[in-house]
């Protein structure tokens, strides 16, 4: 079974609040012809109902009541299209710094980022800030619309001066694969349709950047070890159990010598399944089960690995992206949920917190909401961990409030090297 | 405004990715929470949910129970093939009727031909209460609806079920945390990123059996609010309403008063994707009277606990 498909792109939109995130993706999906007719209709409706026009594009995905009273997305809206070569799961998110919780979370599956901003402005700083998160999780292509060149006579010239910016930016910050494109999201310009206002410009359309990007689910195969966070153990009819999760890392087969992880057996693995039916190989992404050669007592939080093995810690380095409405603290007491094992945690220190306009590290002992730090957490259990840049799987966790099991942070396992 | 849709796709191996998934989901919030259920309603989403519920599970028993939010008007090709599904895979039906809720005197009797769309939040949530659960698993998509579109995938409700769209827990990954204090309740929903298409596609990958109503058959409807309702003992052609006899199907499967049929002639599920990759309607738009109330009706009935 394949499961690392082309056919398949996850993005999310990121940048400043009303910059056109919305009004691209509803440009993208109408213009593409993915609305149904009484889709479009109820956009056209709530448009006039609303006085913003004879269809505002950014109600395609603003489908809240407080979205489309105050104008702006308050949270992730996933949207699906389809293209001759290709799926696309899309997540809009939302630019106001208050939701920065939110993009963190459409960000966090996204191959790709769809960066838009308004070429008046430039980068901005919630813009950065969202680049910086991107480029945290592991987000390593990029396509950047600079909108609402209408606004500014199609002007090569002020293009040109935000191309610099971001080239910058972009290359602090790592990513590998960069397209920048003058559009006008609100009149269509290059986003599906190429436009007769850019005589200076022979790049793609968004589109066809979407269309053509290398970055996806298939780029994500690593030799960097195969890894089963274990989930649920079933008991399998004729005796004996089997240990369900979802394989991540590399591929599995039935032979491997494998390490169970953190007891540290080595076992072998002696059969595999998917859905009840014997298969000889688990690619990752596959939901599968395995059976191992020896007897031990695995279960839920527990992890089966092939070499280079994770390590086991109860102290780690960590990135974290602070939602909590509260600071957080040295000290401080959560739970944190890494794979399938939850566990009570401290903050034994906070290394510092970034600085978004320079992308250094401040010096600090308290991250406040929506601030991106380092810390050093210390985990009452043993957890078995892989750096976030080489398994974003084994890296990362989030923490979760004791009293009110809200989830306050989103956590990556060690720091990124443009730190 | 007639265009040509473009959401034909070429391969299905997404299918394979979207199936693991929803096993990952399925597994995750059984282990997690401490007594989930999954609802069932015989439609073909919940008998997808149920189909995926089997493979997360084998060979074991589903650890869970499956419920039908029953308003007692329903298709009677839909309530045989709940029972027919819930005894193929061993499941215990626990089945929660709209009609107890309104002899309870909880909710108004709208009347035998009146809607009991609404009054189901009612039940769902009572029986959630009187049966402790703390999960429910639904087949919801995101491409449904556009409060849909905005709810996670593990939707957290307080202790009134009620969904609060401002405050949805960060869901980072696929870390899916479905912890609760008592009295609040998780839904989940595995489909979230399915389409109408990929479904289809599925149900034909896998050779799943469904409700014959969802294939072309010839039946006597009206056409009421632009919509084709199926004749029967809950919908009554009115004076002004001419019944006609058209090959018809269903592309959803609600109450029989307030489910659309659409005309069709796909009786496979080869024309059925055919015809699903070309509609010009959405499903919810072509066949539900219940999103037709308000803009935002999805969005209302959420706040309130449904689905």
């Amino acid at each position: 079974m394949q499961l690392a498909t082309k056919d398949l792109l996850r993005l999310a939109t990121i940048g400043s609040v009303d910059d056109g995130k919305s009004t691209l993706i509803g440009r993208i999906l109408v213009d593409t012809r993915q609305l149904f007719d009484d889709q479009l209709d109820a956009v056209a409706e709530a448009s006039e109902k609303r006085g913003v026009g004879d269809l505002d594009l950014s109600f395609v995905t603003d489908g809240l009541r407080a979205e489309r009273e105050q104008g702006i997305t308050i949270d992730v809206a996933y949207r699906y299209a389809t293209s001759p070569t290709r799926k696309f799961i899309i997540a809009d998110c939302p630019g106001h710094v208050q939701y920065t919780g939110n993009m963190a979370t459409g960000a966090s599956t996204a191959d790709l980022a769809l960066v838009v901003l308004d070429v008046a402005s430039g980068l901005k700083e919630q813009t950065r800030r969202h680049l910086c998160i991107a480029a945290l999780l592991g987000v390593r292509s990029i396509i950047v619309a600079v909108n609402k060149m209408d606004a500014v006579d199609w002007s090569k010239l002020a293009f040109d001066r935000v191309v610099d910016e971001i080239q910058a930016l972009a290359r602090d910050l790592d990513f590998t694969s960069v397209s920048i494109i003058p559009v006008s999201a609100l009149l269509g310009d290059n986003v599906v349709e190429s436009s007769v206002h850019f005589p200076w410009y022979e790049g793609p359309t968004v589109l066809e950047a979407l269309e053509s990007s290398e970055a996806g689910a298939w780029e994500h195969t690593t030799t960097r070890g195969a890894r089963l966070p274990i989930q649920w153990v079933l008991r399998q009819s004729g005796g004996g159990r089997t240990y369900a999760g979802m394989v991540n890392g590399d591929t599995f087969h039935v032979g491997d010598r494998v390490t169970l992880l953190p007891a540290n057996i080595e076992t072998t693995i002696t059969a595999m399944n998917f859905g009840g039916e014997a298969i000889s190989q688990a690619t990752v992404g596959l939901a599968a089960d395995v059976a191992l050669a020896d007897e031990t007592n695995a279960g839920r939080g527990d992890l089966i690995a092939t070499a280079p093995l994770p390590s086991v810690v109860n102290e780690l380095k960590t990135t974290i992206c602070w939602f909590g409405e509260k600071p957080l603290v040295i000290g401080q007491r959560l739970k944190m949920k890494h794979t399938s094992k939850v566990t009570p945690v401290r903050v034994k220190l906070i290394n510092g917190v970034i600085d978004i306009e320079k992308l250094d590290i401040d010096e600090s002992t308290s991250l406040n909401t929506n601030d991106i730090g380092l810390a050093t957490l210390q985990t009452a259990d043993l957890l078995v961990v892989d750096d976030y840049r080489a398994n974003r799987v084994t890296g990362s966790f989030v923490l979760i409030d004791e009293a009110t099991n809200a989830t306050v942070a989103a956590g990556m396992v060690g720091h990124a090297s443009f730190l | 405004m007639t265009t040509t849709p473009l959401r034909t796709s070429t391969t299905t191996d997404h299918l394979d990715l979207l199936e693991s998934h929803a096993i990952f989901i399925l597994r995750e919030v059984v282990a997690e929470c401490e007594r989930p259920v999954l609802l069932f309603s015989g439609g073909k989403d919940s008998a997808v949910l149920l189909h995926l519920a089997v493979k997360a599970f084998a060979p074991q028993q589903l650890p869970f129970p499956v419920m039908h939010i029953d308003t007692g008007q329903n298709f009677p090709e839909v309530i045989e093939f709940r029972d027919a599904m819930v005894e193929r895979v061993g499941a215990r039906l626990v089945v929660a009727k709209v009609q107890d809720t309104i002899d309870q005197g909880k909710v108004q009797d709208p009347g035998a031909m009146g809607s009991r769309n609404r009054l189901q939040t009612v039940t769902l949530l009572d029986a959630i209460n009187d049966n402790n659960f703390d999960a429910a698993f639904g087949g919801a998509r995101r491409d449904e609806d556009k409060a849909r579109a905005k709810e996670r995938i593990l939707s957290f409700r307080d202790t009134f079920g009620q969904w609060d769209p401002r405050k949805q827990r960060p869901e980072l990954w696929q870390i899916y945390q479905g912890k609760v204090n008592p009295g609040e309740s998780v839904r989940a929903f595995p489909l979230s990123d399915w389409t109408e298409l990929d479904v289809w596609q599925y149900i034909q990958r896998e050779q799943m059996a469904l409700p014959e109503i969802y294939f072309a058959h010839e039946r006597d409807v009206v056409m009421r609010d632009g919509m084709y309702l199926a004749i029967g003992p809950f919908v009554e052609a009115r004076e002004s309403e001419t019944v006609e006899h058209l090959s018809v199907r269903f592309r959803t499967v609600g109450d029989a008063n307030c489910t659309g049929a659409v005309k069709s002639r796909a009786a496979t599920l080869e024309a059925i994707i055919d015809e699903v990759a070309l509609a010009n309607v959405s499903e919810r738009g072509a066949t539900r009277a219940d999103d037709k109330f308000s803009e935002t009706a999805m969005e209302d009935r959420k706040r309130e606990g449904y689905f």
